[in-house]
């Protein structure tokens, strides 16, 4: 019994070593093949339109909802103090700064990412990246290096347009929906938003891209077994990430509270 | 004549995937514009022999000379300009599919040459209709049939005019009127064009066929080689066993200790 778990605990430490390694392996190369000659431009658009502009529609609808729910949700409380002037500049503040990112990046985690690494385990499992090499053709400059410059591009684009509906929606209930005047509810919004807060809440999801796309592609190339193996190495791939992101943001929230205080 | 040059040589190569050791100290020699024939049971090793050849694995132990270049030192742009004088074609066709089929037949000629677009087209359709596949340059590999695929595969392969040719199970899982003509083709590549050609089969009446030499592997070596004639009048049970597809012998005796099905990865 006592082995058995030592066992566990070994194998367990033992896959996330791997996973560490290769990940710090495949973003080496990653980095390396960027700078490599040719730079083909046309795979890294067509990635761009992929990632970015197909994800629009559902970023939009999820902004959006959040807009909604974080108006009335906040309203509940300020209604409470009477301080209902402020709910936009609490909307504006937490979706710039934080909302915006995460939920942007989790969903392009599940609808590219999830993407990314069934397409590639599917190429793995059918030798398609092996005949990519036997083609003299180097698979992470061929398929990783595209996937993750169109992320770290399409991520905080994405991310800014989702700040700019979440807080439309925010404006369709307060303006509508809790009699705030249009002018005010612009005008609170634009005294409470920085410039630090706008920069700190883009700059922190190029990362996520880089993120989302180095785990994906690496998940997709260690595909083991056929069609199963693509359904697992599709889950791990989102659980890692979504993991990661969090991580990741809490870590850039802590630095940037202290680094612009 | 065949001349005497070696294109292919392959000394104490080993590979191991886990505790499996799929190839152990492999030994095998390749004339330079000869047909070779590797026969054996499927999950020998005989794919990941030919991975080997091309340096998409790199040998655990041993030494792999192409063209008399050592594949496991070879720096990527070395490695790179070797790999587009070998075609490979694959047991599942490994058609990339999200390109067309022509995109997948220019593959090599696109990404690594500057050729024209005409010229790259006319190359094309030459390399499709030399498999009797003439016209479908604008379908997609997801329409095409298995026998179709692995065409289209053999297509890609011919279409950087490579000097050695792989061959993984050319004339499996197709009907044996196409088998048959993907055998002449073999054979017409060795006559006029001289290439070098190494068919991993287990299908006998395609290798007597398109051999010069059939090598028998067998527990990760080669256990026989020689002509299609001393390896049917060999006298050695293994060979005599598969050659002549017999259910009771002493590959099966042995089975339940040798063969662990292993899932072939990318760890390398």
């Amino acid at each position: 019994m006592k082995l058995k778990f030592f066992i566990i605990i070994g194998r367990n430490v033992w896959s996330m070593l791997f996973f560490l390694g290769g990940m710090a392996n495949l973003s080496l190369q990653t980095f390396l093949q960027i700078f490599t000659l040719p730079f083909r431009k046309d795979r890294v658009i067509e990635q761009i339109k992929k990632a970015g502009y197909d994800s629009l529609p559902i970023v939009s609808l999820v902004a959006l909802f959040i807009g909604f729910i974080f108006a009335l949700q906040t309203a509940y409380f300020m209604q409470r103090i009477g301080s209902e002037m402020y709910i936009a500049s609490m909307v504006a503040l937490s979706l710039v700064r934080e909302l915006g990112p995460v939920i942007t990046a989790l969903v392009v985690a599940g609808r590219v990412g999830a993407s990314i690494t069934a397409e590639l385990g599917s190429m793995q499992v059918t030798e398609q990246i092996d005949a990519l090499e036997a083609f003299a053709t180097n698979p992470i400059k061929y398929l990783v290096v595209p996937r993750f410059l169109a992320l770290m591009i399409v991520l905080p684009l994405l991310t800014l347009y989702a700040d700019f509906v979440g807080i439309l929606g925010s404006y369709l209930i307060c303006v509508y929906k809790l009699g705030i005047t249009s002018s005010m509810y612009l005008q609170v919004t634009f005294d409470a938003l920085l410039y630090k807060d706008l920069f700190t809440g883009v700059f922190k999801t190029i990362f996520f891209g880089m993120i989302i796309a180095l785990v994906s592609c690496f998940e997709g190339f260690n595909v083991e077994g056929g069609a199963e193996g693509v359904g697992q190495a599709t889950t791990r791939s989102v659980v890692i990430t979504f993991i990661m992101i969090i991580i990741a943001d809490c870590f850039f929230t802590a630095l940037f509270y202290f680094i612009f205080p | 004549m065949m001349s005497e040059e070696k294109m292919i040589e392959i000394s104490g190569l080993s590979r191991s995937f886990g505790e499996h050791r799929v190839i152990n100290s492999l030994n095998l020699n390749i004339q330079k514009g000869s047909t070779c024939v590797i026969i054996g049971r499927s999950g020998c090793g005989k794919s990941v022999l030919l991975k080997h050849i091309i340096g998409i694995l790199k040998p655990q132990a041993g030494k792999v000379i192409v063209g008399g270049k050592d594949v496991g030192l070879l720096k990527e742009k070395e490695m790179n300009s070797l790999r587009m004088k070998i075609g490979y074609v694959f047991q599942g066709g490994a058609l990339f599919d999200s390109l067309t089929v022509g995109e997948n037949v220019g593959f090599g000629l696109i990404e690594h040459t500057n050729i024209t677009k005409n010229d790259l087209l006319e190359r094309i359709e030459e390399s499709l209709c030399l498999v009797g596949l003439c016209g479908i340059v604008n379908l997609m590999p997801s329409e095409l049939s298995g026998g179709m695929k692995k065409r289209v595969s053999l297509a890609r392969a011919l279409c950087i005019k490579p000097e050695i040719i792989l061959y993984d199970e050319p004339t499996t899982g197709v009907d044996p009127i196409t088998a048959d003509s993907i055998n002449e083709l073999i054979r017409d590549l060795h006559d006029k064009l001289k290439v070098t050609s190494i068919v991993v089969t287990h299908d006998m009446k395609s290798a007597y066929r398109v051999a010069d030499r059939i090598a028998m592997m067998y527990e990760g070596r080669i256990i026989a080689e020689g002509t299609s004639q001393e390896i049917q009048n060999l006298e050695h049970p293994v060979v005599h066993q598969f050659i002549n597809g017999l259910a009771k012998g002493p590959i099966t005796e042995t089975i339940e200790h040798s063969f662990k099905p292993t899932y072939i990865t990318r760890r390398q």
